[in-house]
């Protein structure tokens, strides 16, 4: 079997197990979230937060709710790293230096896990496990409450209520995340992976010299770094260690474990607004771009040119040969298009062209499918955009389930897709201006420039990953990509949270025959357009100057 | 409601109007034009705007519109950079196009302007200062039109010009209104009733009147009017302040993108220069909507206007696009305003034909509507030929009045009547005789089927009687139920409002095919049900003229009162419809819809316009330095500089292009929203990615051509 065919059936297999998820899985959520009974458990945990999980809470509240919950969880994450040298379970690290922590910190927040650090050589058991882990489980789900807020926001009218955050915060927690994280850790340690809190051991090479493996509970971390989206790897080489990541197996699973919630959330998106079908146009929107991304990035990678690379069946460099070109180029899509930011290939020895995908994936806002919860109101923003575009185009005031779109949520909506690349671009332009960044460099020419795009871009996103090569572990960076990661994770849901508020509080349209169809075709290849032209064209001049100077050369 | 069988205006319309009357039957279907849109654009109309074009250049009135006012700052900045290099022809040449850009911008405001213009200089010419007689303690003193306050009493007498709107409290006039109109047949204004207001301005041609004003000076209709058309009183409505807000955000985003790149291009090896930087940053901002978006606004307003319709708010024209139920009232708007003769029922002792006979004969001298119907149907039916007043020598004609309600002749010691029920069998009972025992029995079957029951009564030598009744029916207006289907498929539900009785008014329902009948409705009816479809979500729109009507007027979200109704109607409504046509609510509705099209449709047009752009500037920029960034050169432009130029004036020309198009709102036909979509998605969105390909391709080429370059 030629590696393409693999790598194809690999898609087919995947996209397979994707479907047959979707239904039972986004159903499966929609009544965790809209369910009035809670689990004695949870009222164990309600009662020791002190939070009612009844009251309804307007988007004010439930704004405060998020980021005082953020706030603490950055807060305890920043002082467990300071404090390491002090705690049990350190594996004999010390604890980490101010800027790096308050990077971790917010990193693991914000569903970011962007790691300027090398995991193995940092972070002991307790901060893998009681911090970083536990960070891995409540980032994605508070993610996907704020979804599930904007959702409500749609269903709901005369109302300003979205639902209550800690109940939202618990149930995706406990009902959505730990169950299926369990399964799949197992699976993932029958596989190979390991799981253990064994100290560092000490290993003979082949050709002479010595190499450190950690112990640590690698496969019940690496199942909720990819199902929430998160991509913080216990080791430095992230899902390319095979104790991450051993077999094609485990590989496919792990792509699995990436899309399979932003995916079925589209179905819990249209259950609870009434409409499944207006799940399936996004789900639509989502999967024309994934696999679009997908097939653009096997294009590059397989059909590079050079000798070199045409023996080896396609551009190898920096990926694992277990998983092939195939393999790579769905997880590195897959990881760039959601906000995970593992890897389990070094983005920056892809093609340029194929970097550029990476980069453009992210640059597009995460939206197909994009992160647990941030995708699915990422891409419901952009089409509350698109729709007033179309919306005035059939002679009516735009309207999007039923919902107008005016002034007021325009202004959200336009803030909302401001944030990101003001962002990027303008951290990134002052990484280029000032003298002493760029020396982070690895590479000279595009290849450098990328790198700091790159980095940006990820942060900005949330995504994590990097474009290897950057020493992202200075002042500079370590701080800049903190903002980054943190006024690109709150910024954008203050407008969701704000935007959600005034569609509650709507009265519902109804539908007639002069009411634009978002449910259709149509209005699927309307969005995609609309998400290429207004986000992707943004970053066109910076692509141009990274990886289209290189790719094209 | 208030009936029309009284003789109503229409019978003095036999004077052929100057203006063509919007006539009853829904036109429209001319083949060379759509229905809504006309308005011809005349190219002159740009040279005779373009010191207004360039009045507009002040920053302080660029500054309303955003994405504009960064192009002009980026002029500025352009032309600072050209003084300081003055050799380079290049940057001169970016500047002059960017001012051109600035300056077409303006042209497609001031030319929108400049059509409402001509219109407002119209009005004010009815405005002259009038004299008004004020009556205090009843006596007449004459004081400026100015210095009357609300409620004074003033008189009108034929030739008096009338100084402010009012209320006729006391008699009856015929008024010239086609200062503001533009109708030349004169309109009948009497005290009570629902036809008592008269607007300042207007003139009276007979009789003597009595008018309470009702509006301050400097506040009537004209007053509004003249601002209205002039756009001085133009507010921004909700969707434009929305797509404002968006078309602001996508200017941030790029200025942006164009700010952080010198960094970029600097580490790469190049240098831009701000002249490069600002061609790039006002290519990709949305300049074409950017600067057609007032012009589209305007001439929105502008073409209710030339349909004689007056927009109290732009907000109002919006709403009607977004109307989905119409109520409409039966009498003038699905059925003809007249109801016609359909039959001729004698009463016990009579025969059809002499019904026939004496129901021709005593309408000869009726000109209403019902009474020339009457006389087509006696010859259409029963092969009467048409008798001319002069052929009967010696008659005495009675032509019908509001008053006595009837018409008749005293021919031959014969005495004709016929007109109201009740006025008939006052008049037979008068000259003594008797009225037929079956005569009450066939009037109360008529109105029972939702008829108008008309009595024919003849004096002779067998004394006065009852010879039998005319039955007067409802008539559907031609192409109502095509108009319905239209409206039903772009989902907008129709009402139809009538005091008749439910039976009635379901076979008339039927007929002209509306979705639903309010029957018997009292304004308390029709105000709950406009509540009821409110509570849906639904936008309701109406036309109503009487004063019972304010309510419902002002509770509709699109109002459209009648120009021949109360100043209450007028004042609660939000549109006025000056030809008093309530058929017009549905233009209304197409010209909102068309409105926002418009408006989508270049948005879309100008975003999709942004890919060509970038593939004739990114590569011209840094293909020098990254010379792999020329396989983005897929237009194959002739040199860098000619490359942005190309692109720059591109972008001028088509704002310029695109004026005739903003101005005349895209075409549009009544269809559902998702073959709305499909057309101007194509149309609009695959057009806006490739024509500047095209466009640019082409412009480079000539460039190429220039010697020397």
């Amino acid at each position: 079997m030629g590696p393409v065919l693999a790598g194809v059936l690999q898609l087919l297999a995947l996209i397979g197990a994707l479907a047959l998820a979707y239904i039972p899985l986004g159903t499966y959520m929609a009544r965790v979230y809209s369910s009035d009974r809670h689990l004695r458990i949870e009222k164990w945990i309600y009662r020791g937060i002190g939070a009612d999980p009844d009251t309804q809470m307007r988007w004010p509240a439930y704004l405060r709710s998020v980021l005082a919950f953020s706030v603490a969880g950055v807060l305890f994450l920043y002082l467990l790293q300071r404090l390491q040298g002090v705690l049990p379970g350190s594996l004999g690290f010390s604890s980490v230096d101010p800027a790096q922590s308050f990077n971790t910190a917010v990193s693991f927040v914000t569903n970011t896990n962007w790691q300027s650090y090398y995991g193995e050589q940092t972070m002991g058991h307790v901060v893998q496990t009681a911090g970083l882990a536990v960070q891995n489980f409540v980032s994605a789900a508070v993610g996907m409450a704020v979804a599930v807020a904007l959702v409500r926001g749609f269903a709901r009218s005369r109302t300003g209520e979205l639902g209550n955050f800690w109940a939202d915060l618990v149930r995706g927690t406990l009902r959505v995340l730990v169950p299926i994280a369990a399964v799949a850790a197992v699976v993932l340690v029958a596989c190979g992976a390991i799981q253990n809190f064994s100290g560092i051991h000490e290993v003979g090479q082949f050709l002479g010299g010595s190499q450190q493996w950690n112990g640590g509970a690698v496969a019940s971390q690496e199942a909720i770094k990819e199902l929430g989206t998160n991509g913080g790897g216990y080791f430095n080489a992230n899902s390319a260690h095979p104790f991450e990541n051993p077999t094609p197996f485990t590989n496919l699973l792990e792509i699995f474990l990436i899309l399979v919630i932003p995916f079925s959330l589209t179905r819990t998106f249209g259950v609870l607004v009434g409409s499944v079908k207006q799940g399936y146009a996004i789900l639509a929107t989502m999967g024309v771009i994934w696999l679009g991304f997908t097939a653009l990035m096997m294009g590059t990678e397989f059909a590079h040119h050079g000798p070199a690379l045409q023996i080896a069946g396609g551009a190898l460099e920096g990926k694992e040969v277990r998983f092939g070109v195939g393999g790579s180029s769905i997880f590195a899509v897959a990881t760039t298009l959601t906000s995970t930011g593992a890897v389990d290939s070094f983005h920056s020895s892809f093609t340029g062209l194929g970097g550029g995908v990476t980069m453009l994936g992210m640059m597009l806002g995460e939206i197909a499918p994009g992160g647990v919860g941030s995708g699915l109101y990422g891409i419901l923003i952009l089409a509350v955009i698109a729709v007033f575009i179309a919306g005035l185009m059939v002679g009516r005031t735009p309207e999007y389930l039923g919902k107008k779109i005016g002034a007021r949520e325009m202004k959200l909506a336009a803030a909302y897709i401001l944030i990101t690349p003001a962002l990027v671009l303008v951290f990134t332009a002052a990484s280029m201006a000032l003298p002493t960044p760029p020396h982070s460099m690895l590479n000279p020419g595009a290849h450098g420039f990328s790198e700091v795009l790159y980095a940006f871009t990820s942060a900005a996103n949330n995504n994590g990953s990097a474009f290897a090569g950057l020493n992202a572990n200075t002042d500079w960076f370590n701080t800049m990509t903190g903002l980054a990661m943190l006024f690109g994770r709150f910024l954008p849901m203050v407008f969701v949270l704000a935007l959600a508020g005034s569609l509650a509080g709507q009265k519902p349209i109804p539908v007639t025959a002069g009411t634009l169809r978002t449910e259709k075709p149509l209005f699927t290849g309307l969005l995609v357009g609309a998400i290429l032209i207004i986000t992707g064209l943004t970053y066109f001049p910076a692509l141009a100057l990274g990886p289209l100077a290189e790719g094209l050369a | 409601m208030t009936t029309r069988t009284e003789k109503s205006e229409d019978s003095m319309s036999t004077v052929t109007p100057t203006r063509a009357p919007h006539s009853d039957v829904p036109t429209g279907h001319h083949p060379s034009e759509g229905r809504v849109g006309a308005g011809l654009f005349d190219p002159g109309q740009l040279v005779d705007s373009l010191p207004e074009a360039f009045r507009k250049l002040d920053p302080r009135v660029m500054v309303k519109s955003p994405v504009m006012f960064v192009v002009w700052v980026g002029s500025v900045l352009t032309t600072a950079f050209s003084f300081k290099d003055p050799g380079d022809w290049f940057g001169w040449t970016i500047s002059a196009w960017l001012w051109l850009t600035v300056v077409f911008a303006n042209l497609a405001e001031a030319v929108a302007e400049g059509r409402g213009k001509a219109q407002a200089d119209t009005l004010r010419k009815a405005k002259t200062d009038t004299v008004a007689r004020r009556l205090v303690n009843d006596r007449e003193e004459r004081v400026p039109g100015t210095e009357l306050r609300i409620g004074d009493l003033v008189v009108c007498e034929a030739g008096d010009v009338i100084p402010g709107d009012g209320d006729v409290v006391e008699g009856v006039a015929s008024v010239d209104e086609s200062a503001i109109t533009g109708e030349s047949a004169p309109v009948i204004r009497e005290s009570g009733g629902d036809r008592s207001a008269v607007t300042g301005g207007t003139k009276v041609l007979s009789d003597r009147i009595v008018i309470k004003i009702t509006t301050k000076p400097g506040e009537t209709f004209i007053d509004r009017m003249i601002s209205l058309v002039e756009g001085a009183a133009r507010q921004k409505t909700p969707n434009e302040i929305a797509l404002n807000i968006l078309l602001a955000s996508l200017t941030i985003v790029f200025l942006l993108a164009c700010a952080t790149l010198p960094p970029f291009a600097t580490y790469a090896g190049t240098h831009l220069t701000m002249v490069v930087l600002v061609a790039l940053l006002v290519c990709l901002i949305p300049t074409t909507i950017g600067a057609l978006l007032s012009a589209i606004g305007i001439a929105g307003m502008d073409r209710l206007v030339q349909r004689n319709v007056l927009a109290m708010s732009g907000r109002a024209v919006e709403a009607a696009g977004d109307v989905s139920t119409l109520l409409l009232d039966k009498t003038g708007t699905i059925t003809l305003g007249n109801r016609q003769a359909s039959e001729f029922v004698p009463v016990r002792g009579t025969t059809e034909a002499q019904v026939a006979d004496a129901a021709q004969l005593s309408s000869l001298a009726d000109e209403t509507p019902e009474g020339r119907s009457i006389v087509v149907l006696a010859k259409e039916r029963y092969g009467l030929r048409e008798r001319h007043q002069g052929e009967l020598a010696g008659a005495e004609w009675i032509a019908f009045t509001a008053q006595t309600r009837m018409s008749g002749v005293d021919v031959d010691g014969r005495r004709i009547r016929k007109g109201a029920a009740g006025s008939v069998i006052a008049w037979v009972k008068e000259q003594g005789g008797d009225v037929a025992e079956d005569a009450q029995a066939l009037t109360d079957r008529i109105s029972e089927a939702g008829g108008t029951p008309l009595l024919v009564a003849l004096e002779d030598a067998d004394g006065a009687r009852v010879l039998g009744v005319i039955h007067l029916k409802d008539v559907v207006k031609q192409g109502m139920r095509e108009r319905f289907e239209e409206l039903r498929r772009m989902g907008i539900k129709t009402v139809m409002i009538t005091g008749d009785n439910p039976l009635t008014a379901q076979a008339i329902a039927e007929e002209a095919g509306v979705d639903d009948f309010l029957a018997e409705a009292t304004p308390e009816d029709k105000m709950a049900l406009i509540k009821r479809e409110q509570a849906g979500g639904k936008l309701v729109a109406m036309t109503g003229d009487g004063t019972n009507d304010a309510p419902a007027l002002a509770q509709a979200d699109v109002g459209v009162a009648m120009n021949t109704g109360t100043s209450a109607a007028k004042e609660a409504g939000n549109m006025v419809d000056l030809d008093s046509n309530p058929t017009k609510l549905i233009e209304i509705v197409e010209i909102g819809k068309q409105l926002l099209i418009t408006r989508g449709a270049l948005t879309t047009f100008s975003i999709a316009n942004d890919v060509a752009k970038y593939f004739a500037i990114i590569p011209a920029l840094f293909a020098a330095v990254y010379p792999g960034l020329d396989k983005l050169n897929i237009m194959r432009l002739s040199s860098p500089d000619s490359a942005i130029l190309s692109a720059v004036v591109f972008n001028a020309l088509i704002i310029i292009a695109l004026v005739p198009l903003s101005l005349r709102g895209v075409r549009y036909r009544p269809m559902s929203a998702d073959k709305m979509l499909r057309r101007n998605l194509g149309i609009y969105g695959l057009g806006g990615l490739v024509a500047p390909f095209i466009g640019i391709k082409i412009i480079d080429l000539l460039i190429s051509l220039i010697p020397g370059l």
